[in-house]
């Protein structure tokens, strides 16, 4: 039988691995190194740029442009809120002719792009003027601004539809079946109990979907309604000056970084209560 | 009725082959900017989990720019950039005049970044479901980082993402109807010229968005069918 007479003598440790200037380390350095470049480069552009002319006239186009954006997408948010709640209901329901109908709706809604959604409404019924004067609603479908909001509450609700399905029915069973045997009716069950393990779920989608919406109105510029892109195509195509795109693009950025910062602060307050 | 059909048809009268054409090239174009946009994608995952601090950096800059910017105004920054850039470095050197970038080339390019921009973020997640036990077996079974790559983690990897990348290739095919903005005979723009033609705009435009589905619907029956295709290999239980 063998055994160890004495302990291992103490070693000094393996030596460390050199951290030495790896591929990878280079390839880090020159893809920051470019973007540096392009920073610089482009905060040098836009100051020699900078025409104290073209700034007064410009800028207030592009805070109303901003305006319009912002505005333009929180009407559709909010309409597209209401009008997927019935569309919900209908995809959930075991009726097979409105689930169909609500199939439908979210299928085509959601797999045609919104450009050609927003030509469809803007174009398309603009050819039944006769028939929308007959009972009056010609005034209102002749403003672009209009067809662009009917298009984007659909086309958003949708996907919010798809969003609050999903949360709900992440809900547990029991949960429903907890608060029947409560004696709670449907609309409390909803209210007090599955609505609010919902919209938890439902938070984030939600979020990406207003961020989809903010890049997606871009698209109302091509039906001549001047939000921040509008303002942007008419500055560029009198100026020529390639900056005005720049500074829009500044301004999208901005507004998405803030709303998903908004977010993500939201979400960390929203489910305090489910850290451990 | 028979003006309609007259229009839908085939031939001098109709617009159905123009339209067609119009198929064709948005086909073309989502199928051009797939690999393309993936393999950048793939680039930047890899950065973004790598120990090195200015890679991860570079590659945030890129995902949070190109997710952050609407797709039209990529398009437009990509498209007037690239001629306003090519016109300076032609002064540069003393030449006078511009050139016309192709616009298939443009809007593969734009809609290139913004996949790959999504894209890394799809990887990335799958990446990180894969546990450090399937790296660290093929280390020990001798297997190089070439080799653990395509032979061990890819497999895993393409079952894990394949939900996420075909999320991205809807919003791809749906994207590729900006393009039409800048003039690229797409389904849109074609249909687009036949409406203001023939005065028929809700027909050409329903058209149109009966077109995006029906593309929607042949890449679900494709994308289900390499679904089951990696499916294969997955333990069943």
């Amino acid at each position: 039988m063998s055994f160890a007479e004495q302990m291992i003598p103490p070693r000094s440790p393996p030596p460390a691995v050199a951290s030495g200037w790896s591929a990878a380390k280079t390839t880090g350095t020159i893809a920051m190194a470019f973007w540096l470049i392009v920073g610089v480069g482009l905060i040098y552009f836009l100051f020699r740029a900078w025409d104290p002319a073209k700034v007064a006239r410009y800028g207030p186009k592009y805070l109303s442009g901003l305006g319009v954006t912002l505005t333009l997408v929180s009407i559709s948010i909010v309409l597209g809120a209401l009008v997927s709640i019935p569309v919900v209901a209908g995809r959930m329901s075991r009726n097979p002719l409105s689930s169909g109908i609500a199939y439908g709706y979210v299928y085509f809604f959601r797999g045609t792009p919104l450009i050609a959604q927003l030509f469809l409404f803007y174009y398309g019924l603009g050819e039944f003027r006769h028939q929308l004067e007959a009972v009056g609603l010609w005034g209102f479908f002749r403003e672009p601004w209009n067809c662009a909001i009917l298009a984007f509450t659909l086309n958003t609700a949708a996907y919010q539809a798809e969003i609050l399905r999903g949360a709900i029915q992440s809900v547990p069973r029991g949960q429903f079946e907890g608060g029947q045997a409560l004696g709670l009716n449907r609309v409390q069950i909803y209210r007090k109990i599955v609505l609010p393990q919902a919209m938890i779920v439902a938070l984030r989608p939600y979020g990406n979907e207003i961020i989809l919406m903010i890049k997606g109105s871009a698209v109302v510029a091509i039906i001549t309604v001047l939000d921040l892109t509008g303002e942007t195509r008419r500055a560029y195509s009198r100026t020529f000056d390639f900056q005005t795109y720049i500074w829009a693009a500044i301004f999208y950025l901005l507004i998405v970084e803030v709303l998903r910062n908004v977010w993500n602060w939201l979400e960390r307050r929203l489910t305090r209560h489910l850290k451990r | 009725m028979n003006r309609t059909l007259t229009l839908l048809s085939f031939g001098p009268n109709g617009w159905m082959d123009q339209i067609m054409y119009g198929f064709l090239v948005t086909a073309s174009l989502a199928l051009a900017t797939l690999p393309f946009g993936l393999f950048i994608g793939f680039l930047l995952a890899l950065a973004k989990q790598s120990e090195v601090k200015q890679l991860r950096l570079a590659a945030e800059i890129y995902t949070t720019i190109f997710r952050g910017l609407p797709e039209l105004l990529t398009l437009f920054l990509v498209y007037f950039g690239l001629q306003i850039g090519f016109r300076q470095t032609l002064l540069f050197f003393g030449v006078e005049g511009g050139i016309e970038i192709n616009k298939f080339l443009a809007g593969m390019m734009a809609l290139g970044v913004v996949f790959s921009a999504y894209s890394s973020e799809v990887l990335l997640s799958a990446f990180k479901a894969i546990p450090v036990g399937q790296y660290e077996g093929a280390y020990a079974l001798g297997l190089g980082k070439t080799r653990t790559m395509t032979k061990v983690i890819l497999p895993q990897l393409v079952r894990i993402a394949l939900p996420g990348l075909g999320n991205l290739w809807m919003i791809l095919l749906k994207d590729t109807a900006l393009v039409s903005v800048i003039g690229l005979s797409d389904i849109l723009r074609q249909a687009g010229i036949a409406a203001r033609v023939s005065k028929e705009a809700f027909l050409f435009f329903g058209i149109a968005c009966l077109l995006y589905l029906l593309l929607a619907i042949i890449s679900s029956i494709f994308i289900s069918a390499i679904e089951r295709r990696v499916r294969r290999s997955e333990v069943r239980v």
